[in-house]
């Protein structure tokens, strides 16, 4: 049990050996389909050609197809391909790789489902057993009698064993022998020319732009992670987004609040990084519906630039901060997610400061004033501006300048 | 009529089934019907949930009726009377039955009729290749259009549909949320009901006095009673729990949680005398 449920996870680790997993389900699917489907030739000179063919054909058309259906890259395709530049330049190179082997893996499950065929011989003795030559058999045909309509008929005969009324004419024995074996041939043939097709493909590819090929494997690896990562995170915020929603709910009704009875008062500040996440800070700054809204609205409309930042000296919200550095640049920067904690612990601190200042002074007043009002709406509107800078938020001013800009240095995780 | 009931009634079966046990029907069922409350409806959402529901429920009944046609039983059961028999050989004609009731016997391998005649098997060999040809042409259209969506869907309008996927995610996770939190809220309050229940049973009176703060022995409740306290979130009475189940359904909290995370934190600083702070929660 165990051993399944490792394989299952490297499996499902990233999308291409999931893909190979499936893959390969879908090729033993193929082949037992083959053998548990009941292979059921018509034996009437008019269908036996469509039906031998189109059971040769149609089934690979299916598995093909199926394998477009169940590849998540295909969506993941698409969606690169269509969407707005953004801030992210599209590489066409990369998307080439993706349909290539996107389609090479679609190919796997047809490829088995043809070559079984072919072995096996049903279909090819249903579409062409009217074909067959007499004289090859030695036997001379109008001896019998027969007008080229029955014989036609007789000869469509053949595949059915329980219907065969001409074994006078011609053994049905032979005469499937020698069919099955033309059909093995062409089954073998057919194996061995994609045995070498791949074989030519793995082995010269090397030789020709290897370089580059290393670095769209490459993106199109992190495109793929990156989509899963975004739909992880997503739903990790949407769990602590409805348990805060709910805890805020239940205290509205009963009007208490619970402040009284959180325990991180009194932790020193050095026990931050041991302290496990609480579920305001796996919010990851957003908070409201329209906020969550644009966050979303921007991943397909306007992606980040691949462009990681570095935060060096947040927290003294000195004039080297994120948002000067981000204007400056055309390409826009996103911060660094493990930066970001960094600036974090110093734009905390100095909220905490500022609440308490003007908490304090109207803390004979009492608790819930206007004192903390302020402190939320200074914050809202810093929120849905993305300022960055500490003196602006004691200033309670909003930088207009920023809203222009808004699109080119927004930051998407903003602790900050 | 009998092989057109055995093809279409089980699928119907299945559907419904389907459609009653996918925990998504109660959730756009209830976001369809719910007063606005404080809570904006969108449309898209809903419309996300039910085409979800409906595609995982159309997949069992789809699965049977490729399956029947695949096998062809039921088509031949159903269609063997309307094969033209000139086509074939050998139809038995010296029973003295009309031609129908013979092509209708034609399923049933048993009947005496059909002893050592290939008739039969000719003609049912003939309605089961329509039959699977049936089945794969259905097969084949329904993973085109699969296949067709799967690469097409991207193209529009991917960024709403990244919002709406997330919503409907939402709004799973916050009922089963709040199924928990109540469930949880419930034991909870039967536990301090009950713990009450006790206390007020105790034959000794004790008389109670208020002391004062300097002589109150330090009131550190122990961990659980605290983390009680916390789940109870202020909800302690009959009439609050009534209202606050009413008004979840009538008037749904707006998607704004910015008051819980910055709530102002009440943070003491200790100072001495000369206006030195000696310790600070700050």
């Amino acid at each position: 049990m165990d051993k399944f449920r490792m394989m299952a996870q490297i499996l499902q680790s990233n999308q291409e050996s999931f893909m190979n997993g499936i893959c390969s389900i879908m090729a033993l699917a193929s082949a037992q389909l083959y053998t548990s489907f009941e292979f059921n030739c018509p034996c009437i000179p008019e269908y036996n050609y469509s039906y031998g063919i189109s059971m040769l054909v149609i089934p690979p058309i299916w598995f093909f197809l199926l394998g477009f259906v169940l590849n998540n890259n295909v969506s993941m395709l698409a969606e690169e391909w269509k969407r707005p530049m953004g801030q992210r330049r599209k590489d066409p190179t990369v998307m080439r790789y993706m349909c290539v082997s996107i389609s090479q893996r679609s190919l796997i499950a047809p490829a088995v489902w043809i070559s079984v065929t072919l072995m096996d011989g049903k279909s090819f003795l249903c579409a062409y057993s009217m074909d067959l030559d007499m004289s090859e058999f030695g036997k001379n045909v109008s001896g019998y009698g027969l007008s080229q309509e029955e014989l036609l008929r007789t000869l469509a005969k053949i595949p059915c064993k329980h219907i065969y009324d001409g074994q006078h004419i011609l053994s049905r024995d032979a005469a499937s022998r020698y069919i099955c074996c033309i059909s093995q041939a062409f089954g073998w043939l057919f194996l061995l020319i994609i045995t070498i097709v791949a074989f030519l493909i793995r082995a010269i590819r090397p030789c020709f732009t290897q370089a580059a090929f290393l670095k769209t494997k490459y993106w199109s690896h992190y495109v793929d992670t990156e989509r899963k990562m975004f739909d992880e995170t997503c739903t990790e915020h949407a769990k602590s987004f409805a348990k805060v929603c709910i805890k805020q709910y239940f205290e509205s009704i009963s009007g208490e609040i619970q402040s009284f009875h959180d325990h991180s008062c009194g932790d020193d500040s050095d026990d931050d990084d041991d302290k496990p996440e609480t579920e305001e800070d796996k919010l990851l700054g957003i908070r409201r519906q329209d906020t969550m809204n644009k966050v979303l609205w921007d991943w397909h409309m306007c992606k980040p630039a691949l462009s990681l930042r570095k935060c060096e000296d947040v927290s003294a919200g000195q004039n080297g901060d994120c948002s000067m550095n981000a204007n400056n640049n055309q390409d826009g920067h996103v911060c660094d997610k493990t930066d970001l904690s960094v600036g974090q612990k110093g734009f905390k601190s100095g909220y905490v400061n500022a609440g308490l200042d003007i908490g304090q002074r109207d803390l004979g007043r009492g608790y819930d004033n206007a004192s903390c009002s302020v402190d939320q709406n200074g914050f809202t509107r810093r929120e849905s501006k993305a300022s960055t800078s500490q003196n602006e938020f004691m200033n309670g001013g909003v930088p207009s300048s920023c809203i222009a800009q808004k699109k080119a240095w927004a930051v998407y995780y903003s602790k900050v | 009529m009998y092989a057109m009931g055995v093809m279409f009634v089980p699928p119907v079966i299945l559907f419904l089934l389907g459609v009653l046990v996918n925990r998504h029907t109660g959730v756009l069922m209830e976001e369809w019907v719910r007063p606005l409350g404080k809570r904006t409806k969108n449309p898209a959402v809903v419309k996300f949930l039910l085409s979800s529901v409906m595609q995982r429920a159309l997949l069992a009944p789809m699965v049977w009726i490729l399956m029947t046609l695949l096998d062809g039983k039921c088509f031949i059961c159903a269609f063997s009377m309307n094969v033209d028999p000139k086509y074939f050989t050998g139809i038995p004609n010296s029973t003295g039955l009309e031609l129908v009731k013979i092509m209708a016997k034609v399923p049933c391998k048993e009947d005496v009729i059909f002893k050592n005649s290939s008739f039969r098997k000719a003609v049912s060999r003939y309605v089961r290749c329509y039959s699977q040809a049936i089945g794969w042409s259905i097969l084949l259209f329904f993973i085109f259009l699969g296949a067709v969506g799967r690469v097409i869907k991207p193209c529009f309008n991917h960024a709403t549909f990244l919002q709406t996927r997330y919503w409907s995610n939402y709004l799973d996770i916050e009922q089963k949320l709040f199924d928990e939190t109540c469930v949880l809220h419930a034991r909870d309050f039967a536990r301090k009901c009950v713990v009450q229940f006790f206390e007020n049973m105790r034959e000794d009176v004790t008389v109670r006095m208020p002391l004062s703060s300097a002589l109150r022995p330090s009131t550190i409740r122990n961990e659980y009673e605290e983390e009680e306290e916390e789940r109870l979130h202020g909800i302690t009475r009959q009439d609050q729990v009534d209202h606050l189940l009413q008004t979840w359904y009538e008037c749904k909290p707006e998607l704004d949680v910015t008051k819980m995370a910055y709530k102002p934190k009440v943070c003491i600083t200790w100072e001495d005398h000369n206006g030195k702070a000696l310790f600070s929660d700050v």
